[in-house]
């Protein structure tokens, strides 16, 4: 694919990126704006542990602390883990199953504009009056006080990112259902996309309720309604729910995709199949379905009363038990295996530990009595961090990693990424295992400085040392894919060896067709069956060699975002008196928006074939041109 | 019973990590020195789930380790293909059965205590002469401080919290502007403090604040609330029964005593309506009502901070007076410049200010 590229020069290669359809582009787009908005997050999280490096520090002040808080969270959360998790997504899921492509692939497209756009929005505050300064939970009594207009920035762009993850949602669990190759069961289906199919779930019934909260939050703050407004008999607490009803199940939607990519690992690089498949399958979907069950443990200290609070003790504790069956299954998925210590694999293995050590302290805030002393508390910072930095980051590295020569046909250094891997490891520990003593010492979170006389100086030192390691290990995953880019040894099928899965058996990049035949699945790991059956060309197929129906690209959907994002500029300067244009402005986003729709839905787009002839004639190692 | 039980059981241990403990931070404000019943409860759950969860990671850790150590690929072969296990039944109930079983010791003693620690069916228990036989303090936060109003001795204070020892006290927390959370670490904690709804819990204090080197607890603002949540510190006074009774009494005093000194005689004037109105916001009689704009200051010269964290001298409660915001930013305090008319006071202004309020006590 990057050889065609290369011959179209720079300007085409981005606008084929702007108008493209195909689900291993889409991911490269996830990959790189949520590799951008996870440096952005990673600087706010720097300038965090600068100015808590000591006591009474004034590097920042107490107001921009608290939108870098704000903006560390929100950016982490919806802007860099979910978009690269949704990056894997896009580029492997399909290839899993045996696919050409999602069931949708103009709505991926959408799904893919809306985020980065609402994303781009978002951090548009920074330049335009002060970002969000709420936290990422932006409670509504604290949001509704807060001047100026970052926190309608927040609601405004979270608003728009979050139609395009419902959209990517609806889309993997449609893909899912209808578009899987013959013989490929539910029952036979890799890890990772069980996962995501899960995960695409809980998106599914997750987003709706912080859509709500957020359409409470922009009508109170905008239109002066009383949703949350307490003097008015409003409520704040309706918000905790709401946004704690979407953000539990938002933990797993982060975490069950990494659980898969783990999976994905642990069998590859043991040349094992994964032990206990089916508990694995019915442990994610329990972990899905009890993660719906729980949000109230965000809001033991809320006054809900002894009632609510042991039995949302009880829900929680549970969730340790399908948890508890899948480190297990891992475990004894490398035990007896013939373990190769890749850098993914170092990832994988690192995790156990670290996402235990999450695990555990996990289940002592579940009880909630111990909670009162814990919430609110560095602890919880330390708890959150190892589950998501030691799950879902450490599961961003080890598949940036895996799937880089999948999705860009070269490797990344073994040697540099292990470098990464030791600088972040050692500093991810360091960084956070001590916050847990802080929050049990007595700081609470959120403080923006602390003074000298609170024994907290030397603990929280040692943090900050913790968080340099972190940024020189991510430094250096730069540099190697920089020179990774440049060296560019193209690989082939399988460059792990012990590829197990169907992405494997086709060519690293796959041609955009993906697979010229469908193959025909006839097992679990379907793959390694073929292999260790000895056929050369990795599976069998399940239809002759026959035209391929292909989706034209578009810029529609480029431009619907678009117009979302102009509108959003006119609502939230709509009830400035001294902002005549902002009306106009909502008006033309959203002619912009619906006009583009009509225009989607009025014109005939039937896509396009490739011929046999033109199949036969790449197989041979001609190039067909992608569009 | 159970609670005898559990004490009993954990006694040993305890001690034995209170003293690998006592480096991990000041006794003022830990969790790990509990000086409460209710911060006693919690650090005992924290110490049963460490040791529950500590054998899960030691079991982890051993299958761990023994599978990293064992079946690398340089002791198995390059070529070597391991037998592709299915899984086993008897191992998928092992372990689904004993983190159940773990789940169990700890989910007794969660609702046993989760239910114990929000009983207070106590809180209006009358004496036959009508007094409530407990104390019960109403607790209003707002931005950045804390008043604290005793309904049954018709006092109010606020910033620091004065309650007897060895005897529950009882807390009605509500907020008046927007959300905070009411937190006393090494007595225990937290509950948050809602706009919309009183929030009631009770807190025991089993030690006196005197033996603390500094004299007094101290209290945090646990959920984010502006600009300044981080300096929105009280702290508490814990005396005995005797000592707390006198101090009531002298708060109840509708007279403050008289003031002493020409300096101070003149900071009461500037304090005063005639002044820069300071008295309009902030009352200087405990006795009086409760909802102040700004923290009554009746006790000031007795308290351990100025502002809730600066240091207790003439010098930090002068730059206090004068730049409020320097200090605690957001908080509702006006400028003293814009209080008088533009001008910045003079030097002589503020050391009578200061001699003032440094004045005001009801300690003997």
């Amino acid at each position: 694919m990057s050889s065609i590229a290369q011959k179209k020069g720079f300007g085409a290669t981005i606008w084929d990126f702007m108008t493209t359809v195909d689900h291993k582009k889409i991911a490269i787009l996830y990959l790189i704006s949520g590799g951008f908005f996870f440096l952005v997050g990673g600087i706010e999280a720097m300038l965090i542990r600068i100015q808590l490096a000591k006591a009474g520090n004034d590097f920042l002040s107490a107001g921009t602390y608290n939108e870098i808080i704000t903006m560390h969270g929100t950016t982490m959360i919806f802007l860099a883990a979910m978009p690269i998790l949704l990056a894997f997504m896009n580029a492997i899921m399909p290839l899993q199953i045996g696919a050409r492509d999602v069931a949708f692939p103009f709505l991926n497209s959408l799904g893919f504009w809306l985020f980065f756009f609402g994303g781009i929005f978002l951090n548009l505050s920074w330049f335009m009056g002060g970002a969000p300064d709420a936290g990422w939970t932006n409670y509504a009594s604290l949001a509704l006080a807060s001047e100026g207009k970052g926190i309608d920035f927040y609601s405004l762009g979270l608003t728009i990112s979050g139609f395009g993850t419902l959209i990517a949602g609806i889309n993997f669990l449609v893909t899912i259902i209808n578009m899987r190759a013959p013989g490929m069961t539910y029952m036979r289906m890799p890890l990772f996309t069980w996962t995501t199919f899960v995960a695409s779930a809980l998106i599914l019934l997750a987003f709706p309720p912080l859509t709500v909260g957020l359409f409470f939050m922009v009508f109170d703050r905008m239109f002066d309604s009383n949703f949350f407004a307490v003097e008015m008999g409003g409520n704040t607490i309706i918000w905790e729910h709401l946004f704690w009803i979407f953000g539990h199940p938002e933990v797993y939607i982060l975490i069950l995709p990494a659980f898969g990519i783990f999976s994905e690992i642990f069998a590859i690089f043991s040349r094992k199949r994964l032990f206990g498949y089916t508990a694995l399958v019915f442990a994610t979907i329990l972990i899905g379905f009890y993660g719906f069950m729980v949000w109230a443990h965000h809001m033991f200290t809320v006054g809900l009363g002894p009632t609510a609070n042991a039995v949302f003790a009880l829900a929680t504790m549970i969730i340790a038990v399908p948890t508890g069956i899948k480190i297990f299954n891992w475990l004894l998925t490398i035990w007896g295996g013939n373990i190769s210590f890749t850098v993914p694999m170092i990832y994988a293995v690192a995790f156990i530990p670290s996402f235990v050590a999450g695990g555990v302290t996990g289940v002592m805030q579940a009880i909630a009595p111990l909670d009162y002393q814990l919430h609110d508390s560095y602890f919880i910072v330390a708890h959150f961090h190892y589950v998501i930095v030691g799950g879902v980051v450490l599961a961003i590295l080890a598949g940036t990693h895996l799937y880089w020569p999948k999705m860009f046909g070269t490797m990344l250094s073994e040697k540099l990424g292990k470098w990464t891997f030791w600088f972040f490891f050692i500093g991810f520990h360091l960084t956070f295992f001590i916050q847990h003593f802080l929050g049990l010492m007595g700081m609470p979170r959120r403080v923006y400085t602390f003074g000298a006389d609170q024994g907290w100086d030397l603990f929280n030192a040692i943090s900050s040392a913790g968080a340099v390691l972190m940024a020189i290990g991510i430094i250096i995953l730069l540099v190697n894919v920089v020179m990774t880019t440049i060296k560019n040894e193209r690989v082939g099928n399988d460059p792990w060896g012990d590829g197990r899965t169907l992405e494997w058996a086709i060519p690293s990049p796959p041609p955009f067709y993906n697979f010229a035949q469908t193959p025909l699945v006839r097992g679990l790991d379907t793959f390694w069956i073929e292999k260790m059956e000895g056929n050369k060309k990795g599976m069998i197929f399940a239809e002759p060699l026959g035209d391929i129906h292909m989706p034209n690209n578009s810029f529609i959907p480029f431009v619907i975002s678009l117009g979302m994002f102009i509108a959003s500029f006119g609502a939230l300067y709509f009830l400035d008196d001294d902002k005549p244009w902002a009306l106009p402005v909502l008006i033309i986003g959203l002619l912009i928006t619906f006009g583009s729709m009509l225009v989607r839905s009025l014109k005939d787009d039937l896509g396009f074939h490739i011929t046999k002839a033109e199949l036969l004639e790449d197989a041979k190692g001609g190039k067909t041109d992608g569009h | 019973m159970m609670k005898g039980i559990k004490k009993w059981r954990l006694f040993a241990l305890m001690t034995t990590l209170l003293v690998f403990l006592a480096g991990c931070g000041r006794e003022e404000i830990s969790t790990l020195i509990p000086a409460g019943e209710v911060a006693q409860d919690q650090f005992n759950l924290l110490i049963l789930s460490s040791i529950v969860m500590l054998f899960v990671i030691i079991v982890v850790s051993i299958i761990f380790v023994l599978a990293i150590v064992k079946f690398r690929r340089s002791k198995m072969g390059e070529d070597m293909i391991p037998e592709q296990v299915e899984g086993s039944a008897r191992l998928e109930f092992l372990w689904t059965a004993v983190p159940i079983v773990l789940l169990l010791v700890l989910a007794v003693p969660t609702v046993y205590s989760t239910f114990d620690l929000a009983d207070v069916s106590t809180m209006d228990v009358q004496a036959e002469d009508g007094t409530s036989t407990h104390l019960t303090v109403n607790v209003t936060a707002a931005l950045y401080w804390w008043e604290f109003e005793y309904p049954e001795q018709g006092i109010v204070t606020a910033q620091e919290l004065v309650v007897p020892t060895d005897e529950r006290v009882y807390f009605n927390l509500i907020s008046a502007d927007i959300k905070h959370s009411f937190w006393i670490p090494s007595v225990g904690g937290k509950l948050d403090v809602n706009p919309e709804n009183v929030n009631t819990f009770y807190l025991t204090f089993d030690q006196q604040s005197s033996e603390l080197e500094d004299g007094v607890f101290y209290g945090k603002c646990a959920e984010l609330c502006g600009p300044s949540h981080a300096l929105m510190d009280f702290k508490v006074k814990s005396v005995d029964r005797e000592e707390f009774d006198q101090w009531v009494t002298a708060m109840q005093e509708e007279e403050p005593a008289a003031v002493e000194g020409d300096l101070a005689q003149q900071g009461e004037e500037l304090f005063g309506a005639d002044g820069l109105a300071c008295i309009s916001c902030h009352a200087t009689s405990g006795a009086g009502g409760t909802g102040g704009v700004g923290p009554n200051l009746a006790t000031f010269g007795d308290r351990n901070r100025v502002a809730g964290y600066l240091e207790h001298n003439e010098e930090s409660l002068k730059n206090w007076i004068e730049d409020p915001q320097e200090y605690k930013p957001g908080n509702l305090m006006p400028e003293a410049a814009s209080l008088n008319d533009g001008e910045a006071l003079s030097d002589q202004e503020l050391d009578a200010l200061a001699a003032y309020l440094m004045g005001l006590s009801v300690e003997e």
